[in-house]
């Protein structure tokens, strides 16, 4: 496909989209529906300005935070849940039961047990954000190849080692499709965690807005969200290149052949 | 052979205990901190008490008719999701043009998070489970469809080759060789979705307060109603629970056909 192709299928659609919400609103003002003009506008206006500093880093800082310990503590308790078996049986129901509660029917829980501060945002971010490192780290160590393992063994590879060059890169596909998911579920409870009882952060100006009627003002609020989401995703892939890239290499072999 | 006969058995024995064991220490555990007084019970109520009060919500009616409502909002943002992403996932997968022209406008809509849309959903629909439904929709279409354009995209050449030489029609080459490569795929992106949309038809009805468990939640906390609030939670634990038990149920029934689970049984 030639660039200039691959461009007009880039933004064909999205160009095509924005021309009918443009022209759709057109006519008399719709008070749900702001014009696409207008909206810009406002988005510039409200998020370029302090709110930047008091309602958008605070949050993104939390989210890291969260985003950060669910990532590491469900490595590591993966790995220890994956390589012993009787643990492994021990915590699976249990486990089971955790990962089944909806995440945010434990916000109003931890506002009692933490009391409503920063702490008890990262901890809510936490508490959903874990599980889908955690089960996905446990699968991915248990799956890791048995002739691999063995001649790890034969080689005396044991411990720290054993896990550096064995276990983790091993796991490391399963363990990125963990993260991938737990990136959206954190971002879903940053906002929900805001949106109780708070009086700063995204999820909570968002929900002012809508509460005041300011219907442009909440529409750049989604947007923000929206592009925060984006955002991760994008850098996600980054990450996901350097640390896959030799595994996407290898399937693509695989499938040559 | 006697040996791993019996190694075997042990193992298959002693594997379920062993959860048991876990189960009974969480509660163990649960039980002792506030009875030690590590923490207030009157923020951590113990686990006996908190057990007692569920069994007691299972007796009441209003009970059950939050969770009616609760699993309604859930059943039918699902089926509506699940639908219309098949749909139009057959249509984007199977043709080329779409495929690429709606790439990227999917990777940008995808990431969205379907909780940015709640100030919206207040806005058109109010505490009405309307404003659930809009949420658990938009939360499980992308699942789903995801997964359908990945199973069209693993449809074998040869095989839509074949069909397309012994005279098959459009229709009767995505009913024989499309569906049956998709259906594995769908119903990942199925058991995906269930979870994805409990989770937020609970969160709509805690956020925004339409009727169903997640409001009650809501309530019971602002009430310091807390063994209430701990009983209430558990169930909403119990029906995740039991919904991915259901929907694995269900992935093998409609699979039973696939090697995927056909190796399963024979391991």
């Amino acid at each position: 496909m030639s660039p200039l192709k691959r461009i007009a299928y880039f933004i064909g659609l999205p160009v095509l989209l924005i021309a009918l919400w443009w022209l759709l609103t057109l006519g008399p003002t719709n008070f749900f529906v702001p014009k696409p003009l207008k909206l810009v506008e406002t988005f510039w206006t409200v998020w370029a300005s302090d709110r930047l500093w008091t309602d958008f880093l605070p949050s993104i800082i939390r989210l890291f935070i969260g985003l950060a310990a669910s990532i590491v503590l469900g490595v590591v308790l993966g790995v220890l849940i994956g390589t012993y078996r009787w643990l492994r049986s021990f915590t699976e129901p249990i486990l089971e039961f955790f990962r089944a509660v909806p995440p945010p029917v434990l916000v109003p829980l931890l506002m009692l047990l933490i009391g409503i501060n920063d702490q008890m945002k990262i901890v809510v971010i936490i508490t959903g954000a874990i599980w889908p490192v955690l089960l996905n780290t446990v699968e991915g160590v248990r799956a890791v190849d048995p002739v691999l393992s063995d001649t790890t063994l034969t080689y005396r590879i044991t411990g720290l080692a054993r896990l550096r060059y064995l276990v983790l890169p091993g796991a490391s596909p399963q363990i990125m499709a963990g993260v991938r998911q737990c990136l959206s579920i954190g971002l879903i409870l940053m906002v929900i965690s805001e949106m109780f009882g708070s009086s700063s952060g995204l999820g909570y100006t968002i929900v002012l807005f809508q509460r005041g009627f300011a219907i442009p003002e909440m529409w750049s609020g989604i947007a923000v969200l929206g592009l925060i989401g984006i955002g991760l995703s994008f850098v996600f892939r980054g990450v996901e290149g350097r640390v896959l890239g030799w595994y996407h290499g290898l399937r693509e072999m695989q499938r040559d052949t | 052979m006697s040996t791993t006969n019996s190694r075997m058995s042990r193992k298959r024995f002693s594997e379920p205990l062993l959860g048991i064991g876990g189960i009974l220490l969480f509660l163990l555990v649960w039980e002792a901190v506030p009875r030690l007084g590590l923490v207030s019970a009157r923020f951590l109520p113990p686990a006996s008490t908190v057990l007692v009060q569920l069994v007691n919500y299972l007796g009441q009616a209003s009970f059950w008719g939050d969770v009616g409502q609760t699993m309604f909002s859930w059943a039918l943002g699902l089926v509506i999701s699940i639908v219309a992403a098949v749909v139009l996932g057959l249509m984007i997968g199977s043709s080329r043009f779409l495929g690429r022209a709606t790439h990227s406008t999917i990777e940008f809509l995808r990431p969205i998070p379907s909780v940015a849309l709640i100030p919206l959903a207040v806005l058109l629909f109010g505490i009405k489970m309307e404003s659930s439904l809009l949420l658990v929709i938009y939360a499980s279409f992308w699942q789903v469809l995801l997964q359908v354009l990945y199973g069209v995209q693993d449809v074998d050449p040869v095989a839509d080759n074949t069909a397309k030489s012994y005279g098959l029609g459009r229709i009767a080459r995505v009913r024989y060789v499309v569906w049956p490569t998709v259906l594995p795929y769908l119903m990942t992106g199925v058991r995906l979705a269930s979870a994805v949309a409990l989770i937020l038809a609970i969160t709509a009805e805690l956020v925004i307060g339409s009727p169903g468990l997640g409001k009650q939640i809501g309530l019971t906390q602002s009430g310091g109603a807390v063994p209430e609030m701990y009983a209430l939670i558990v169930a909403t634990g119990v029906i995740g629970v039991l919904i991915n038990v259901g929907v694995r149920i269900v992935e093998r029934r409609v699979l039973t056909w696939h090697p995927s689970v056909r190796g399963e049984g024979i391991a």
